[in-house]
């Protein structure tokens, strides 16, 4: 899938992930798309349940190479 | 959802209890909730410029995991109190667990509204200069201004 920019949260833990997401995505234009890569279990929920609160649209979820790997298009 | 608000009375200085307000408000911050902390007693801790002074104490807390098991006496004895924090701090950056200031550096950059109870500000003769920048003073009834329009209001 293609993305407009990347975030790299492996090795984070929660809140970190969700936090600094929204951080990353603050520059965006809306429309565009971001990659994140995560190592934390848990933020295949909570990136949801950002997505669901922000009305940015969770693309996919999916686990790559034991990573999870999410594409959040900003809304 | 926009336009939802949170309300945290935070209590507690020692550094397990210091993270939960911390964590919650950092992320209601980032869902674009409007959130402010009110820092009573030992939770004004949090707010002091210096947050080295804030440890976890093995003793009266038989629910902390530890690495071998460790008699009431011997976590009594002097040093035990810092070389638990030491060893707690480390294992949460092995774990990647933010640290307290970045989370609270997380929470004023997406203003989070922090306010120190004037009360115990000065039950415990702490100085302004004691604390961060850019806090509110203030006592209860100006917390349940905002508190009685929250969704979700909690007391750590």
């Amino acid at each position: 899938m293609n993305f407009d920019k990347e975030f790299d949260a492996s090795g984070l833990a929660c809140p970190l992930p969700i936090v600094k997401t929204k951080k990353s995505l603050a520059d965006m234009a809306s429309g565009q798309v971001l990659r994140v890569v995560a190592t934390d279990p848990g933020s295949v929920c909570d990136m949801q349940a950002f997505a669901e609160q922000t009305g940015h649209t969770l693309l996919s979820s999916s686990t790559e190479n034991s990573k999870y790997v999410f594409f959040l298009k900003k809304a | 959802m926009a336009g939802k608000k949170m309300a945290i009375i935070a209590t507690k200085g020692a550094l397990d209890m210091a993270y939960p307000p911390l964590i919650l408000a950092s992320t209601a911050a980032a869902l674009g909730w409007e959130v402010q902390v009110f820092f009573t007693f030992y939770g004004l801790q949090l707010l002091r410029k210096d947050l080295s002074g804030i440890k976890i104490s093995p003793l009266a807390n038989p629910a902390m995991p530890m690495p071998v098991p460790m008699p009431v006496v011997v976590q009594m004895l002097p040093g035990m109190e810092s070389m638990a924090t030491m060893m707690m701090k480390a294992k949460m950056k092995k774990k990647g667990v933010a640290s307290l200031e970045e989370l609270r550096s997380i929470c004023i950059e997406s203003d989070v509204k922090f306010i120190a109870c004037q009360m115990t500000v000065d039950l415990f003769e702490f100085q302004k200069h004691d604390f961060i920048d850019g806090i509110e003073y203030g006592g209860a009834a100006m917390f349940m201004k905002f508190a009685g329009e929250t969704d979700v209001c909690l007391f750590i």
